[in-house]
């Protein structure tokens, strides 16, 4: 029985389809799988379903009646909650604060009943089997726990249909576990959950339909007892599957990053690195692989001396940990954001704006940009790295995750770097682009440069690398190449027993 | 706090302290501001001058917690200065004048409650034109207000043809006395501006700290995207917050007519500069989402004092914009140092 559905609904934008006349239902009790690439136009369904945008052609019926959400609070009047990929809190307000925004439990007319909201916040995070202080500021909170917020949100308002975009990207796997759980009780309750993600594996397990969408059009639409991971992969990049045989690893070159006893002091006591030292060879990939909070960011942020770290940085044997971060990339480290939309984008500037950013001072004559220069080194990089844009000075924000990230690491390319770090890359890139940027990471990789890429998946560490180290509560937990990089071995390395703290002065 | 290792303790002791310091800078401020004066001013800690003191900083003090509230949003509003010179030249045509019905050929007087309202009225239809403006037609805050500070003085300047209304204590047989004890009377022995101030204060923090609305404007000022999509509606929670603003500088009007019995067109001018300097030194920050009402009364506290503590030592008037200038920028300093000190606890 069909809880939502959309009804041969097409959206356009400016002359752009996004979505051409697509069926979807919505059924109660079940978990709704939505796949496809990005620019598949899942958002953009999502966001009819939701409220946030309205529908071009077609329509939506709740329960079998028409219904129209002009806007997103019209949607959740009816019972359909969202939560967005990308995060969308007050870091200024509290986690309970951020719960109860726009749906706020009241004593007397316009009064805040705080102690009630705080009590509600406590069981819905202990629902989601956290321990969040309802009373921390949500800016103070690691993305993982933010992204349980944001679902703490949704859950709050008892949606019948809960829309969930691809809520487990900022997850570790003990909280992705919790949130299946939390999945299951929603099923058993009846709620309609449409779950997008781009890991298969995860929608294989907890999928009870699958409804894939190609170019804004409706592929297919399966029970999932019905579909294997190959299908979902044929279905979802139509002409464009094909294999992607995983390179032999290279021999790698001189070292030349060395990292030696880093450590970064946690504010209110204890270290977020501790005691790290490791080397990088040229033409060699190592993924640092490890949960949320074992200190995979904060290791790349320190040797980009983004972060006051102590320790040794050495690059060609010369040492650079006293150099601010304006030098090191002078002397050719790069760095790629986890945060792309924060940290990485100029939202303000086009896709070429972007690329040539790191390089305006090569294009310039007598200190004016030479705009022939520009554009061809812009258009050279575009190409090299297969970067999906109608023209280099269109918005940024119009291109993909995929292309966004490629134009993030095209900027770093822009200047012909030595080191490349890269914090989760595959953040937010659907699998057919993901396998885009891994390409371009081995190509990086293959011409002498040093590339390192943080991770949390397993997979990724093990099919891109040629060596995985991997990070716990902020030590070094083990060094492996990659054939010794089995996933025993990584998960074990993660979890470290109590022998390491042995070595911690006594309390 | 309790540190975890020995190496991060002398951290986190120091972090702490220096934290807390920057955190109450205002009301430190404040009490170096009055130590100071109390030595270098004689008769500077008499019940009488406080009493004084407190009249001045309530004009400021008004304007700047109706500037709060916008500032919160990540807003500003250079009209409030003008909105109160507009309403105090109307409370004064209301009274001198009173209000001619063109069709019926009458003239009415209104008594003083109701020009007291009508003003506010007023003042409040101008921040819902600056909201409007900001919300609906996304003119930046900066400008919408710029704009209307022309037009409100403009406005205020054509009621008198640019002359002062002066003597408004009204007409026993028009049934409209009683204008200048909202900025001369007292009650139980505080000065009705004082009250009100402190009302309109309890209120405001009340609004900021306990109603869905103060907790919009925050949200509104941390992330607006966010606040949207958690279904706030972001166009009313920002013309609400302009016409809180705006009532704030007619009653502002009011008050400064009121005390001096007469209303000049040019009054209130440089008033939204004290009243934002008021915000920024209690702690907000202009990009919003972070402040309190309470910061804001202790800025203006501070504004106050400074003014009226350099005229009691004599210092000229020039040298005033000078220290109230460094002071300013001081504050701004010392915001930054503690959003770099709050970083580098997050990180």
């Amino acid at each position: 029985m069909s809880l939502l559905r959309a009804e041969q609904v097409g959206k356009t934008y400016g002359g752009v389809v996004a979505l051409d006349g697509v069926d979807f239902d919505v059924r109660a009790g079940a978990v709704n799988v939505l796949i496809g690439e990005n620019g598949a136009g899942k958002s953009t369904l999502m966001k009819i379903l939701a409220g946030v945008e309205q529908p071009s052609s077609g329509r939506l019926l709740l329960d079998g009646q028409p219904v129209r959400f002009a806007s997103i609070r019209e949607a959740a009047a009816a019972g359909v909650g969202i939560v967005f990929q990308e995060l969308n809190l007050c870091p200024n307000l509290t986690v309970t604060e951020n719960i109860f925004l726009g749906r706020d439990l009241t004593s007397a007319p316009g009064v805040s009943d705080k102690a009630a909201e705080r009590k509600r916040a406590r069981e819905i995070l202990a629902r989601l089997a956290h321990d969040i202080d309802p009373d921390a500021q949500v800016g103070t909170l690691r993305i993982g726990e933010q992204q349980i917020v944001e679902i703490a949100k949704a859950l709050v308002d008892d949606a019948r249909v809960l829309i969930l975009d691809e809520p487990t990207s900022a997850l570790s796997t003990a909280e992705v576990e919790v949130l299946f759980r939390v999945i299951g009780e929603l099923k058993q309750a009846g709620v309609g959950v449409i779950y997008i993600s781009h890991r298969l594996e995860e929608l294989m397990r907890i999928g009870d339909y699958v409804t894939v969408l190609r170019d804004g059009r409706l592929i297919d639409s399966k029970p999932a007892s019905e579909v294997s991971v190959a299908w979902i992969i044929a279905q979802m990049l139509g002409d464009k599957a094909r294999d992607r045989p995983r390179t032999a690893a290279r021999q790698a070159g001189e070292i030349v990053l060395s990292v030696e006893a880093l450590s970064l002091p946690r504010a209110g006591g204890g270290l977020l690195l501790d005691n790290v030292s490791a080397s990088f060879r040229a033409g060699e990939i190592t993924a640092l692989y490890g949960l949320l909070g074992s200190g995979r960011t904060e290791f790349l942020e320190s040797i980009y001396g983004a972060r006051p770290a102590k320790g040794s940085v050495k690059l060609n044997g010369e040492e650079i940990s006293h150099l601010p971060l304006a030098e090191r990339c002078r002397r050719r480290i790069r760095f790629v954001p986890e945060d792309r939309q924060r940290d990485g984008l100029f939202h303000n500037l086009s896709v070429g704006g972007n690329l040539g950013l790191s390089r305006l001072i090569a294009f310039a004559k007598a200190g004016v940009i030479d705009g022939g220069r520009e554009r061809s080194a812009i258009g050279e990089m575009m190409a090299r790295l297969g970067v999906k844009a109608a023209s280099p000075q269109i918005a940024i924000g119009a291109l993909s995750g995929g292309n966004q990230q490629k134009v993030v690491i095209g900027r770093g390319l822009m200047t012909g770097p030595l080191v490349m770090l890269l914090d989760e890359p595959s953040r937010g890139v659907d699998i057919g682009a993901r396998g885009e940027v891994f390409d371009t990471m081995r190509a990086l990789a293959d011409q002498g440069m040093a590339v390192v890429f943080a991770t949390s998946d397993l997979l990724e560490a093990q099919a891109v690398a040629d060596r995985v180290l991997v990070m716990a509560a902020g030590r070094l937990t083990a060094d492996l190449p990659l054939e010794a990089a089995t996933e025993a071995a990584l998960v074990a390395a993660c979890n470290p027993i109590e022998a390491p703290r042995n070595m911690e002065p006594a309390q | 706090m309790t540190a975890t290792t020995s190496t991060a303790a002398p951290i986190a002791a120091n972090g702490g302290w220096l934290a807390l310091v920057l955190k109450l800078r205002a009301l430190i401020a404040l009490g170096v501001v009055l130590a100071f004066f109390s030595v270098m001013a004689p008769n500077f800690l008499s019940t009488a001058n406080f009493l004084i003191m407190f009249k001045h900083v309530a004009i400021t003090a008004i304007l700047a917690i109706g500037m709060s509230f916008v500032i919160l949003t990540g807003g500003i509003d250079l009209s409030v200065g003008s909105i109160a010179g507009l309403g105090g030249m109307v409370a004064g045509a209301l009274i001198l004048n009173g209000l001619t019905i063109a069709p019926l050929g009458v003239v009415v007087y209104p008594s003083i409650p109701m020009v007291i309202a009508i003003v506010l009225l007023l003042g409040g239809l101008a921040g819902f034109a600056n909201g409007v403006l900001v919300s609906r037609f996304k003119v930046a805050p900066f400008i919408a207000t710029l704009g209307m500070l022309y037009v409100a003085r403009g406005a205020a300047m054509l009621l008198s043809n640019g002359a002062t209304f002066p003597n408004l204590t009204g007409r026993e047989d028009l049934g409209n006395t009683g204008f200048p004890w909202l900025g001369a009377g007292t009650v139980l022995g505080l000065p009705v501006t004082v009250l009100v101030m402190g009302v309109i204060a309890l209120v405001a923090a009340f609004v900021a700290r306990d109603t869905p609305f103060g907790r919009r404007v925050y949200a509104v000022g941390g992330n607006e995207r966010a606040a949207l999509l958690s279904g706030v509606r972001v166009d009313r929670v920002k013309i609400a917050v302009y016409v809180i603003s705006g009532v704030c500088a007619a009653l502002v009007g009011l008050v400064v007519s009121s005390e001096l019995v007469a209303a000049h067109p040019a009054s209130g001018e440089t008033f939204e500069l004290s009243a934002i300097a008021a915000v920024v030194l209690g702690g907000a920050s202009l990009s919003g989402g972070r402040g309190t009402v309470g910061g804001a009364l202790i800025g203006a506290c501070v504004i106050g004092v400074l003014g009226d503590g350099l005229v009691m030592m004599g210092v000229s008037e020039f040298w005033q914009m000078v220290v109230k200038g460094l002071v300013i920028i001081a504050a701004v300093v010392l915001d930054q140092l503690q959003g770099r000190l709050a970083a580098a606890g997050k990180a």
